[in-house]
């Protein structure tokens, strides 16, 4: 067996610490970290679907919380109508936010640069607003979800130790699935692509396809965070796919360092600690934070991932 | 159909739509020359605002205020460029976004800690205050019309600025080739100093209008500054021109979609279908227009090609 680096150590500690939360939980009975920890592992889940567009085929999408937005009103909308079935509520989710992904996708991706940025932000807006409007939902106000999914008798979400272990699960099953995409041939093509598309063309790859199905598939990952955030707060609302909710999911990915497997976990991780203890003590932690962040801009090039030892790419 | 209502929207729609252009104008300068996305923008706008709310109480003048908020807003937009943005215009577009996101968490709180939470009312002075009429018994808000000639003359004078002046030959230089412009001697930071004061000013200048209408509020400029993006997308990154002319066409199909899209929509629908989706329809209305636009020319309507 090869020696863990620092980055290997950190990974171990903080996945064996999600994975035994529970137990320390339950023996203490401080609830409220299991709280903490439930939301810490969805963003997690959602910003390591954004790496995999962000990080690794350099696509600045500035409209990721709509898929959080999608996949929570896939759970609210149909438990609206009395449908509590979770596989429905997770089938539509990622069926929705693949969709869009794709529709969007058609259009966004023909352009380049900071038109990319700013059209994936409209296009989230759209969606925004879209709900805001629709009073049958609830509007601006927002839809309550009083009954978590239904998944037969085996997983009964309405016991929070289960809903976090289904969320530490599916995190583990998509930094599993990134890495087998990442390391794939397409993963190839798609990291190729963020270094010199024009190279990638010559060499026959039809990178818009490539990119096209990258996109989709980060989107409906991140529909299913969205489904399970659903589940999670039991009031959605359309502010959470306002277009700062993305800009902070793309901090979190920042922070944490970009294409690399586990920094966004790490990035959320950090991002969700700092918010809970800076608000807890003061009025204005905004303000701390926001200073924060230019500081990491600035200065911290590559996020936790290279402050851990690893040379950020370029 | 009522005319009347008809001229008011047209009116309203001209007003959102000279708004926006102060505000993508200085974003689009501030793209098209240092490359440099700016999400604070709206946050200037914000800044002018609250200025602007400050001054008139204090002085008790609506105008004395604007004017002395105009420079102080200036100062504000000197300082960002100072202490962050310039540090900032060698990076990628991932970093401009970011820091400019931390740069709006902290304008919004340091403004909730200087003003409080609430909005700041900016009384007008009474003979803004009333109605004029156009022509026979159409009425329209004395200050809408101020607004927008206002704006137009803005308008004007920044196009004077740009094509007709030594400075604007600079600017215009920059957009199209940075590095040959500081070969020839050109001062390039102080360049791209001056135009990003002149973007700050232009949006705090948009925002001190806006608010006597709304009130000045916390994070007003979150909103409308997505608007004034997809105006410079539409319009092709770095023109001044197209930033003109999508930001016209943005605000009045806004504002006509709010308006008239349940009626359209009852032609050839129920009118409970039309009046649940026509709302809905109408707040994405600018986001379809601008999907379609990119659609058929990816760099929008002026832009340059390949950038």
């Amino acid at each position: 067996m090869k020696s863990l680096t620092l980055r290997g150590w950190v990974t171990l500690i903080v996945l064996a610490a999600l994975a035994l939360l529970p137990i320390f939980v339950s023996m203490t009975g401080r609830e409220f970290f299991l709280v903490l920890a439930t939301r810490l592992v969805i963003l997690a889940i959602a910003a390591v679907s954004l790496n995999l567009i962000l990080g690794y085929g350099r696509m600045i999408s500035f409209g990721h919380a709509a898929y959080l937005g999608i996949g929570a009103y896939a759970v609210g909308i149909p438990a609206y109508y009395e449908i509590y079935n979770g596989f429905i509520h997770i089938g539509i989710a990622i069926g929705v936010s693949a969709a869009f992904a794709f529709l969007t996708g058609l259009v966004c991706l023909r352009t380049r640069g900071v038109n990319f940025i700013m059209i994936t932000m409209a296009f989230s807006m759209m969606v925004f607003f879209a709900f805001v409007s629709i009073e049958e939902y609830g509007g601006d106000d927002g839809l309550v979800i009083e009954v978590r999914s239904k998944f037969g008798q085996w997983v009964n979400l309405e016991n929070d130790t289960v809903l976090y272990y289904v969320c530490f699960v599916s995190l583990l099953g998509i930094l599993y699935l990134i890495r087998r995409i990442v390391h794939s041939r397409f993963g190839m093509v798609i990291q190729g692509a963020r270094g010199n598309e024009g190279r990638m063309q010559s060499l026959g790859f039809d990178t818009f396809r490539y990119r096209l199905v990258c996109y989709v598939i980060a989107g409906a990952l991140c529909g299913y965070a969205g489904a399970l955030l659903g589940n999670f707060t039991s009031f959605i609302s359309p502010e959470m796919m306002d277009w700062t909710r993305s800009g902070e999911l793309i901090f979190m990915v920042v922070l944490g360092g970009t294409s690399s497997l586990f920094g966004p976990v790490l990035g959320a991780g950090l991002f969700i600690l700092l918010e809970e203890i800076l608000s807890g003590f003061w009025l204005y932690w905004q303000l701390i934070f926001g200073i924060f962040l230019i500081l990491v801009v600035l200065f911290a090039k590559g996020g936790i991932d290279s402050w851990l030892g690893r040379r950020p790419e370029r | 159909m009522d005319w009347t209502l008809l001229i008011v929207q047209l009116l309203n729609g001209l007003q959102l739509g000279i708004l926006l252009f102060l505000l993508a104008s200085g974003l689009t300068l501030i793209f098209g020359i240092m490359d440099f996305v700016n999400l604070a923008h709206g946050s200037l706008y914000m800044v002018g605002a609250f200025f602007c709310a400050t001054l008139t109480q204090w002085l008790d003048s609506f105008w004395l205020g604007l004017l002395l908020a105009l420079p102080a807003t200036a100062v504000v937009g000197v300082l960002v460029e100072l202490i962050v943005v310039r540090h900032l215009y060698e990076r990628d577009h991932l970093d401009h976004v970011l820091a400019t996101f931390g740069l709006i968490l902290v304008f919004d709180t340091l403004t909730q800690m200087i003003w409080g939470p609430d909005g700041q009312v900016i009384p007008l002075p009474a003979w803004l205050d009333g109605q004029v009429s156009l022509g026979d018994a159409i009425e329209v808000p004395t200050y809408r019309v101020a607004i927008i000639l206002t704006g137009l003359a803005v308008a004007f004078g920044l196009f004077i600025l740009v094509t007709r002046t030594r400075l604007g030959m600079q600017i215009r230089a920059g957009a199209s080739n940075r590095k040959m412009v500081s070969a020839l001697g050109v001062n390039i930071g102080l360049l791209f100093s001056i135009v990003f004061v002149i973007g700050a000013v232009l949006a705090g200048l948009a925002g001190m209008m806006i608010a006597p209408i709304t009130e000045a509020s916390i994070g007003m400029g979150n909103q409308i500054i997505i608007v004034a993006f997809v105006v410079i997308v539409i319009g092709g990154i770095g023109s001044i021109k197209g930033a003109f002319i999508a930001a016209i066409l943005v605000g009045s199909i806004d504002i006509m979609g709010r308006s008239y899209l349940d009626v359209l929509f009852k032609m050839f629908m129920s009118t409970q279908n039309a009046e649940t989706s026509a709302p809905a329809v109408s707040a994405m209305l600018i986001y379809i227009l601008m999907a379609v636009i990119l659609a058929v020319r990816p760099s929008g309507l002026f832009g340059p090609r390949g950038r």
